[in-house]
């Protein structure tokens, strides 16, 4: 198939950046968004010309490297997978496609398409984690039953990619879903609750630091998460920063 | 030819790892605060090393090519990680565990490093459902196992088809954890370009912020590589497009030997090749062989009806469809080892029972599956003689409860339905187990010098059985390293911070500058994918499932000859003195066309076939693998001495006390 690109094009963190459009020809519906991509980029390259920047790596849908905001939604049309898994079978011949970088106060642009998610790893740092040494002995990992329902809403908060889609999809650039992710988590588990006031608060807290929006239950987060990460988790965070603050 | 000093313990096996620990130098708290570590890669051995490390006191940078350590390939481990727990009561110990390893290794992996692997596997469990790691559980609340190829118990730990993301975010939150005290720098964004060493040993590194392009110099008194495997060597294979080979083959480049490169798993359960496009493979997790059952159909008529869409897979009833694994190997059926099953997929498509267009693809079918759980399900609930369209529904939900993520991925890819039609599949090139060549402590031949995970070579032999490679990571990471590194360390408590501008610094950043600006001023003429995809080529027809000497010797002489034109002619667009990817592919690029050339080397030299690698020359009249124990009972270490070709073989002669060495039996 035939398509039109119109291509978010900027050379560093400090230029103006500007769409630009791109024909492309050849491309078959086998391909995944990102090889389509790569098609593009090879013919930039053969003309001596800068390719497209863009992050990626596992292709897979796992790692959370790739982004891409496609016709104004994160990760493009398709519900629940990532753009290295979104295939061109999704677009007809003759399309123009719109493709930017995910935008927010707190995803800057470094260049092109490629944005600077630090700000996810800082939330992070900041308590998401259960403070257990690595080293030496603990307790067999039997000891504490944990009921299924619970391990498995725990796994399920826990498969966020870190991606960033939810803060793209938000109108007011919000992480909630985010951040809300790790700290069900922890707090779904009985080794995560021992710090949960101090992880909530912490966490929270660098998020608003990040210049992160607030929430306005809209949804749209949920909608576009790659991994179907439940608005449920944003509930169970504001009581658990409820729970802390009265404290 | 030297003798390499593998430094295993002395005493029986169960005791070795214990005599050591109690034996060893270590340092104490207040001097860990003088030392300093350098840690390359932040995957499942780079991120349990570096947190570890951090934790008991020494000071910590760690590097990745990424933007965050979470990204590091391992993320991306599907099945599980074994752990001879015995929860299950079904005759697991770590025995069995170290048995089964070196088995699996077709007995070219090293004793001493296996039996440590099986010990402390039980304790990266208890570690990580400490650390919060979700694992799987039953509704009594104890952790689930599954089962994995080449072994007759249930010893996996699993969490849905994404274990590798769930223990990769327990390494990645304990190093949070100590970057938020302050005991690790991550550098993210970073590629290692040398190791630097000083009076012989490794005193840190020259690395390329990837986004200011900016060459830093880096010191410390020790350098561990945990920079994963090079199966991008092959172009297509299921790593990452990033994962390369840089920080290892650096590390050779100035002296650390670089051991079995040609031990290449090729991991029979992928998806196939759609076309030309391609620019990666993915991997349908091992785990799925639990249920699903491998088969071609009986007659050649039926597969070219099939591939001509004159019929469809369930048209063909059971009788017409070929079970080839249980039927050659009725003792272990679809859960034979991996390089078992990828040659059985080989020489079924090769004799022309293929199932797709290109007649390169098998079935794996979850019809029997769905139906037996629909049955147990529908019993369980009281339904003594459910419908059929009950039974199919109750067993798909079991199976989606099991494998969800996994066939949602297919779908995605192949756009066709595996609840209703069966998966295709066929091999692909997924991990690499050879490797830097490292002692007992993980050291290489460059001392203060580690490897740890995929890119050492030491623990799977020719052949990795599923769900090692995260268990090693981890034991290597967590468990291992943090008490080998300190016995080399304990020296080092009075040396004082290692200067960055002595005249080693100096050279190596000039080497480094100059190499990238002979990348950006070549001819021009060819992207860099161009030569990753020829080279790609070479590697799969010439080094892949199986080898001949002829294709071997061809296969050297036309890397040789295409890396060559690849520095006269390759073309990078733009500068480097910023975010380049073209740059960044162009070093890794460079460094894979030395590597394949010393990877058909060694497939030449070793004149066997054994594991994963697979040599036409040397096998039994029914096909399978024929090992030469009385020649090639050892490991080869190869001496970089400028041109791969001429590398210079060391042997480590592998010595097996507490295993009688068989022919691996699956039958």
């Amino acid at each position: 198939m035939k398509l039109t690109l119109k291509i978010w094009r900027q050379e560093n963190a400090t230029a103006k950046g500007k769409m630009v459009d791109y024909n492309i020809d050849g491309i078959d519906g086998d391909m995944s968004f990102l090889e389509m991509l790569d098609v593009l980029n090879e013919e930039l390259v053969n003309k001596g010309e800068q390719p497209v920047e863009f992050d990626h790596d596992c292709r897979e849908g796992i790692c959370g490297s790739c982004s891409l905001q496609i016709n104004g939604e994160p990760h493009g049309p398709d519900k629940f997978i990532t753009t290295c898994q979104l295939h061109m079978r999704t677009f007809k011949d003759g399309d123009t496609i719109v493709i930017e970088p995910f935008r927010a106060k707190a995803f800057p642009v470094i260049k092109d398409l490629i944005v600077d998610r630090t700000a996810f790893d800082r939330i992070q740092q900041a308590y998401g984690y259960i403070s257990v040494n690595t080293s030496g002995n603990t307790i067999d990992a039997n000891t504490i039953p944990i009921e299924k329902e619970n391990a498995d809403d725990s796994f399920n908060a826990a498969t966020c990619i870190g991606c960033g889609a939810c803060v793209a999809a938000c109108k007011n650039a919000s992480a909630m879903l985010f951040t809300s992710a790790k700290v069900s988590q922890f707090a779904l588990l009985p080794q995560g609750e021992v710090e949960a006031d101090r992880r909530v608060l912490a966490m929270v807290e660098q998020m608003d630091k990040e210049g992160f929006g607030n929430c306005s239950n809209t949804g749209a987060c949920e909608l576009e998460c790659p991994k179907g990460i439940s608005l449920e988790n944003i509930a169970r965070m504001n009581r658990e920063y409820l729970k802390a603050s009265v404290k | 030819m030297s003798i390499l000093d593998s430094k295993i313990p002395k005493g029986p096996l169960e005791d070795k790892w214990s005599n050591y620990k109690n034996n060893i130098n270590l340092v104490n708290p207040a001097n860990k605060r003088n030392i300093d570590v350098i840690v390359i890669g932040t995957g499942l051995a780079g991120g349990s090393a570096a947190a570890t490390l951090a934790e008991l006191g020494y000071n910590v940078k760690t590097f990745c090519y990424q933007d965050s350590p979470r990204r590091a390939h391992s993320i991306a481990a599907q099945g599980g990680i074994n752990a001879a727990k015995n929860y299950q009561g079904d005759g697991d110990s770590n025995y069995r565990l170290f048995y089964d390893t070196v088995k699996g290794g077709d007995y070219r992996s090293r004793e001493g490093n296996v039996y440590r692997l099986a010990e402390v596997s039980g304790n990266i469990i208890d570690q990580c459902v400490a650390q919060g790691v979700p694992f799987a559980r039953e509704y009594g609340g104890m952790l689930d196992n599954r089962s994995f190829g080449g072994v007759l118990v249930s010893r996996t730990f699993y969490a849905k088809g994404q274990t590798g993301q769930q223990l990769l975010l327990g390494a990645y939150s304990a190093m949070n954890r100590q970057i938020n005290r302050g005991k690790i720098q991550a550098f993210n964004r970073h590629e290692m370009m040398d190791v630097v060493l000083v009076d012989g040993k490794a005193r840190g590194i020259i690395a390329r912020d990837m986004l200011t392009g900016e060459i830093e110099r880096h010191s410390a008194h020790a350098v561990v590589l945990a920079s994963g495997g090079y199966g991008n060597v092959f172009y297509l294979s299921t790593n990452a497009m990033g994962s390369n080979v840089m920080a290892a083959w650096r590390a050779h480049r100035r002296g650390a030997f670089f051991a079995n490169p040609c031990y290449t798993q090729i991991h029979p359960t992928c998806i196939p090749v759609s076309g030309d496009h391609q620019s990666k493979l993915t991997l349908m997790s091992e785990s799925l062989r639990n249920d699903g059952r491998i088969w071609v159909p009986k007659t050649k008529e039926d597969a070219e009806a099939i591939r001509a869409g004159k019929k469809k897979p369930t048209d063909l009833s059971e009788d017409e469809r070929d079970y080839y694994l249980e039927r050659r190997y009725p003792a272990f059926g679809n859960l034979v080892p991996r390089d078992v099953a990828s040659r059985a997929a080989k020489e079924r498509c090769d004799a022309g029972f293929g199932v797709n267009k290109t007649g390169e693809a098998v079935y794996l079918d979850f019809a029997s599956a769905i139906e037996r759980y629909g049955k147990e399900e529908a019993f369980t609930a009281g339904h003594k003689n459910p419908s059929k369209e009950e039974i199919i529904k109750l067993g798909k939900g079991v199976v989606e409860s099991k494998y969800g993520n996994l066939f949602q991925m297919y779908e995605k890819i192949v756009d066709q339905n595996p609840y209703k039609t069966p998966m295709m599949i066929y091999p692909a090139v997924h991990y690499t187990m050879g490797g830097l060549w490292v002692d007992y402590n993980l050291q290489t031949t460059i001392p203060g010098c580690y490897a740890t995970g995929e890119a050492n070579f030491s623990d799977h032999g020719a052949n990795r059985l599923g769900a090692s490679a995260l268990m090693q990571g981890l034991a290597d990471g967590y468990f291992v390293l943090p008490y080998t590194i300190g016995d080399y360390l304990a020296q080092d408590i009075s040396t004082g911070k290692i200067p960055t501008d002595t005249s080693e610094f100096d050279s190596a950043e000039k080497e480094v500058s100059d190499r990238i600006n002979r990348l950006m001023n070549a001819g021009g003429q060819h992207s860099v994918d161009f030569y990753h995809k020829k080279l790609g080529k070479i590697m799969w027809n010439k080094c892949g499932m199986s080898r001949n000497a002829v294709d071997l010797k061809e296969a050297i002489n036309e890397i040789a000859e295409l890396r060559e034109d690849f520095w006269k002619n390759v073309k990078i667009p733009g500068s480097a003195d910023t975010k380049n990817a073209e740059l960044e592919k162009a070093g890794r690029v460079a460094d894979f066309l030395e590597l394949g050339e010393l990877f058909a080397k060694d497939a030449l030299h070793r004149e066997e076939s054994c594991g994963g690698h697979f040599r036409e020359e040397h096998q039994t009249p029914d096909g399978e693998a024929l090992r030469d124990d009385e020649n090639f009972k050892y490991a080869a270490a190869w001496e970089y001495t400028g041109k791969p070709s001429d590398a210079i073989l060391h042997k480590e002669e592998l010595i097996f006390e507490n295993i009688e060495l068989k022919t691996r039996s699956y039958k």
